[in-house]
């Protein structure tokens, strides 16, 4: 069975993810060690939280400069919330704070954006994707324009890399990036664990396309 | 507006689901995870747990309640009840929680809510709010399950937490609770004027079109239902056979086989239905 590193370096919901995993026959182990990464077949980046504070961690480990070597290997990387915004190149959260740079673009705040309108920030709620590409053969092959994902955040991909992006979402008026596929980097904006069957679909399809 | 999330309610006492009216007078229901899987299944997009009696009752049970949860039920979690510190936080959210609802703890020290939005996510801190309306028509927030009264307005209060960082209020009627006397909407709609955050409504439910109604004039992002969801399930008679054999606490009702009708059940389909004929959209969910 194929072993996916989940990257420890927040104090987010690791356990759904680990489920998810399980779920789609992927064996998983937990690690904040950068060497471990080497040794993985596939490795997930999730995590809620700051930016700043979340790359922070990345940082004081070592992760950071192993996960962007391990990018170099061609082994399939997918993001999670936060773990896809941190690819970006920089967050201009409160501060501006460097990413790990895997996809061009810029980490922004829904509440600037006057696109949104009176709609509550953070935006907690089901919501669709819409396509930026061809989904087949991506890990959103098996989705439909209508099914419904769970998205939980404040802050929003702006990805300046449009190749890369697969998918866009809404909040109010304002379109964003929700998903990118750049080689073997995945990501999504929404929490596909936490998406009921169709969010393991997700999980199915990354598996049947990158891990087998 | 977005999708309306539809949040059943579990209040877990021991091992066991119970329920009581006002937050009080607790009758056991059966095990919670039988209510919970039945819940997923029918399309619920979030769970909501209640630890009514953490503060008094080591919390192990419930780790292991929720971490059962977890293990099947693929929808957002949130644990509420007797979280005083980032540590108890902390061992939720490792225990399978994606979000955590703290009253108590927030009340009694404020810059609580802002260390924990910080070291957690402002999207993984909700803040319950209990209100109990005064007779001169004020509505002050209570803590401990309605029992105390803190003298702080609920409407300033509502401002106040989202100022401290909280990402998400339940506002929770203690008046209308588990009484299904349908919302107390005045209320609803008074903390979505003035809040920017989401908010969900919890207490009162009575019927579908009560739902509806209180949605068409509000700004609520979610409801969160108890009695209604639970006696359905309970009447439906679809409980398998080896969840109903809870042994502890007021398991009176329970073991009498009896249905209770007095309130106006509904499941989460038909709540759903009745929404979308109404304009109001929620999750889509393929057949």
């Amino acid at each position: 069975m194929k072993k996916i590193a989940i990257v420890d370096y927040s104090i987010g919901n690791l356990f759904s993810v680990i489920q998810a995993c399980h779920k789609v026959g992927l064996e998983t182990f937990l690690t904040d060690k950068p060497e471990d990464l080497k040794a993985a077949d596939g490795v997930i980046l999730p995590g809620v939280g700051a930016f700043a504070q979340g790359m922070k961690n990345l940082e004081d480990k070592g992760l950071d400069v192993a996960i962007k070597e391990y990018v170099q290997t061609g082994k399939p990387l997918m993001g999670i919330c936060l773990g896809f915004q941190l690819f970006l190149d920089e967050s201009v959260e409160f501060e501006s704070y460097k990413g790990l740079g895997l996809v061009k673009g810029k980490v922004r705040s829904l509440k600037d954006s006057p696109l949104v309108g009176s709609l509550p920030v953070p935006k907690i709620t089901w919501d669709v994707n819409s396509p930026s590409k061809d989904w087949e053969m991506t890990p959103f092959q098996s989705v439909n324009e209508n099914d419904d994902f769970y998205f939980v955040h404040s802050y929003y991909c702006d990805v300046e890399d449009k190749d890369a992006m697969l998918s866009t979402s809404k909040h109010g008026d304002l379109e964003y990036c929700s998903a990118i596929l750049k080689d073997n980097v995945f990501a999504t904006q929404f929490h596909p664990e936490k998406s009921a069957q169709l969010g393991l679909g997700i999980y199915e399809d990354w598996k049947k396309l990158f891990l087998m | 507006m977005n999708k309306l999330r539809i949040i059943p309610r579990l209040d877990i006492k021991g091992p066991n689901l119970v329920k009581g009216i006002h937050l009080e007078g607790l009758r056991v229901l059966g095990l919670p995870e039988a209510f919970c899987e039945h819940y997923y299944e029918s399309g619920a997009d979030e769970i909501f747990y209640a630890d009514c009696v953490a503060s008094l009752y080591e919390r192990n049970s419930l780790n292991e309640i929720i971490t059962e949860t977890a293990k099947k039920t693929f929808i957002p979690l949130t644990v509420s009840g007797g979280l005083r510190t980032v540590d108890d936080i902390r061992a939720v959210l490792k225990a399978g929680a994606d979000k955590v609802s703290i009253n108590t703890a927030a009340v009694k020290n404020p810059d609580f809510i802002k260390k924990a939005a910080h070291l957690f996510g402002s999207s993984t801190i909700v803040v319950t709010i209990e209100a109990i309306k005064q007779p001169d028509g004020k509505y002050l927030a209570f803590i401990d399950n309605g029992r105390e009264e803190t003298g702080l307005d609920v409407y300033e209060w509502c401002q106040k937490v989202e100022e401290l960082g909280a990402g998400e209020i339940v506002i929770t009627s203690v008046d209308r609770e588990g009484t299904a006397e349908g919302f107390d909407i005045d209320l609803i709609k008074n903390i979505t004027d003035r809040v920017g955050v989401p908010v969900i409504a919890h207490g009162g439910a009575s019927t579908v079109e009560n739902v509806v109604e209180m949605v068409k004039q509000t700004n609520v992002s979610g409801v969160s239902i108890a009695s209604a969801f639970h006696y359905d399930f309970i009447n439906s008679g679809k409980m398998s056979r080896e969840f109903v054999n809870a042994s502890e606490g007021n398991t009176r009702f329970l073991n009498s086989g009896m249905s209770f009708r007095k309130v106006n059940t509904f499941d989460i389909p038909a709540l759903k239905k009745t929404l979308m004929e109404n304009g109001i959209e929620t999750r889509s969910l393929r057949n």
